[in-house]
């Protein structure tokens, strides 16, 4: 497992709040990582300074082999190097088809000029039938995306962030209002994707991320409070009280 | 592939097929081919009312597909006229100036002549030389340039601008209504070049085809505009159909989450918004030698308004709704405002539909906002509904 992803002492205020307060942590690939964190930890300010929304005011971000720094990257640069990042609430284009869906994350150039003179490929079809197998929704592919259901919704944008073929995977709470089942098969989705690509994911649901079994890393005003497995890290008297004791 | 294109957009077929049979119909009934049913005036009406059409698919394309609320296409509109009618009113002049030169008793030199005709020009704003701007007004091929460099130009800057900063919705929207309320102040200016508030006229007469009647030219304006709207209608269907098109509508329904797939946002906006921009250039080209005069009231913020009200009307996200709005709203207002509508006597009132007009054409808006989103246009999404 190499590091695939290197936060060094980064730090982000707003307006005098520390959102982000010198954290460094590293992320191998492939790697399954959970995060976890009581409210205002610094979960979604974290994701939002890896993805380039937010600017940090200080510390280092460096990306895959070369060390690329991802600090002054746009949005949708740091996609194209390969970040995937699943929101809370599940967003797909609702008035577009399962298909388009697909299609539009699929890794493929994404300038203008090359999008306009796309052509179909029987390659693309193939990719976008194997996806829809994978995220259970092969029946569902001409529908469009408004009229699934919720659970169905979540597992389509996993399944455009999978068409990203991105190295690093951000998934923001990802079972959140999902009933038993459809949480099993998100759980057995993102554990399979893990298996060849690094992918993060931000939790509340201490059940869930115990089904992930995976290393657990422990958010507090931001930053890195404990690392390991669930068992070490609730079993420590700060996370206890920070987190669990409350 | 132009006729899988086709296949694959009945909707598109079914279009040409209206416009074209329209366009021969118009043709056959004007009082240029001799039936006299449909008069010259209003030929040039309905060839006008094609090029509005034409903007308001580009508007659709740019607000209804894209989510860029532009209130400020008319100014490139308006440049389109611009552009054309300097050659216009140049090439006219010039030739006037030579016929009443031509009798004296020594040959003019050059340039005589070019005073001439700068006197000629620009008497009306007390200027008798050629401004800068009009370096180009000799040539038609230079000045068809302009129609579409100048707004596509402009589109490119304002659009750079804005979208890098990331300024959307109603921000953008008064943006673009500064840009073109500033580009008709600026040429109401007598000093701007373009004759102030006088604007270019005559723009009717064509020059080199003298001989024809005005009969004969509505009608070659008439199919121009058609074949304009045409080629429009088939230029935007193709941007929107497949990849495209997927992204462009993605853009206006989440563009954060496009971003975050990879896609420079921005670029796309800027790709809509110049390509639009383009062809509003090209619809205004069209136009102004069909209204025979353009003048600075024509690029005033209220006419991108309009624009938008059209196309509300006749239906957002589609392009033959932005189409029939366009059509069936400037047709009655032309026909509220030329007094074609009885006033309505109330006894203690009575409602003189060339005021009242837009207060109807208002409160239309309102209810088509708020009852009917779909527009006009959704009516033949119903009808296919119910085919099925």
């Amino acid at each position: 497992m190499s590091t695939l992803l290197e936060l060094s002492g980064v730090s982000v205020s707003f307006d005098g709040f520390k959102a982000i307060n010198n954290l460094s942590f590293q992320i191998g690939e492939p790697e399954l990582r959970a995060i976890i964190g009581p409210n205002g930890a610094g979960k979604t300010t974290f994701m939002d300074i890896v993805t380039g929304k937010t600017k940090p005011d200080e510390g280092r971000i460096v990306f895959g082999e070369k060390n690329i720094s991802l600090i002054g990257m746009s949005e949708s640069k740091i996609a194209r190097e390969g970040v995937g990042r699943k929101f809370q609430k599940p967003t797909v284009f609702e008035q577009q088809t399962v298909r388009e869906n697909l299609a539009m994350a699929l890794k493929n150039p994404r300038g203008p000029f090359e999008v306009l003179f796309y052509r179909k490929t029987k390659l693309g079809a193939d990719r976008i039938e194997a996806l829809a197998e994978q995220i259970g929704l092969s029946d569902e592919l001409t529908r469009v995306a408004g009229e699934l259901s919720h659970g169905q919704k979540q597992w389509l944008e996993i399944g455009m962030l999978l068409a990203q073929e991105p190295r690093l995977l951000l998934v923001d709470e990802p079972a959140a209002g999902m009933t038993p089942a459809e949480r099993e098969k998100t759980t057995s989705m993102l554990v399979e994707a893990a298996k060849t690509r690094a992918v993060v994911v931000v939790e509340h649901d201490m059940e869930f991320v115990r089904r992930l079994n995976c290393k657990v890393t422990v958010l507090h005003e931001g930053a890195v409070l404990a690392e390991g497995s669930l068992d070490h890290v609730t079993q420590n008297p700060e996370v206890i009280e920070v987190y669990l004791g409350r | 592939m132009q006729r899988s294109f086709l296949a694959q957009n009945p909707s598109v077929m079914w279009f040409l097929a209206a416009l074209g049979l329209f366009t021969v119909v118009v043709t056959l009934l004007a009082e240029g081919t001799g039936s006299s049913v449909i008069s010259t005036s209003f030929v040039k009406t309905l060839g006008k009312v094609l090029c509005l059409c034409l903007i308001a698919i580009a508007m659709d394309v740019v607000w209804g597909y894209c989510g860029i609320l532009s209130l400020g296409h008319f100014a490139f509109f308006g440049i389109g006229g611009y552009s054309v009618g300097m050659w216009l009113m140049y090439a006219r002049t010039e030739a006037i100036v030579e016929t009443s030169m031509a009798s004296s008793v020594i040959p003019p030199t050059p340039g005589e002549v070019q005073d001439a005709i700068a006197a000629q020009i620009f008497g009306v704003v007390g200027a008798s030389e050629f401004p800068a701007i009009w370096m180009f007004s000799h040539s038609l091929v230079l000045q068809l340039l302009m129609v579409v460099l100048v707004p596509g130009v402009l589109a490119l800057v304002f659009g750079w601008l804005a979208f890098r900063s990331r300024v959307t919705g109603v921000y953008l929207s008064i943006l673009t209504q500064a840009m073109t309320l500033a580009l008709s102040l600026y040429l109401l200016q007598n000093d701007s070049g373009l004759r102030g508030n006088n604007g270019l006229s005559g723009l009717q007469n064509i020059p080199g085809f003298d001989h024809l009647p005005q009969s004969t030219v509505s009608i070659v304006f008439f199919w121009a505009s058609a074949v304009a709207l045409g080629a429009g209608y088939l230029l935007f269907a193709r941007v929107l159909s497949g990849k495209m098109g997927s992204v462009i509508r993605a853009v206006r329904d989440d563009e954060v989450r496009v971003r975050f797939l990879g896609y420079h946002v921005e670029s796309y906006k800027l790709f809509v918004f110049t390509l639009t921009a383009i062809v509003a250039g090209i619809a205004g080209a069209l136009y102004y030698p069909q209204a025979g005069i353009i003048n600075p009231t024509e690029v005033a913020p209220i006419a991108s308004i309009y624009l938008a009200v059209w196309v509300a009307i006749g239906g957002r996200g589609r392009l033959y709704g932005s189409v029939i709005g366009a059509a069936f709203v400037s047709l009655l207002a032309s026909w509220f405002t030329g007094g074609g509508a009885p006033n309505i006597n109330l006894g203690f009132y009575t409602i003189q539909w060339t005021e009242w007009w837009l207060v109807l054409l208002g409160a239309s808006f309102v209810a088509v906002t708020l009852f009917f989103p779909g527009g006009i246009g959704s009516l033949f999404d119903r009808l296919k509904g119910e085919a099925k």
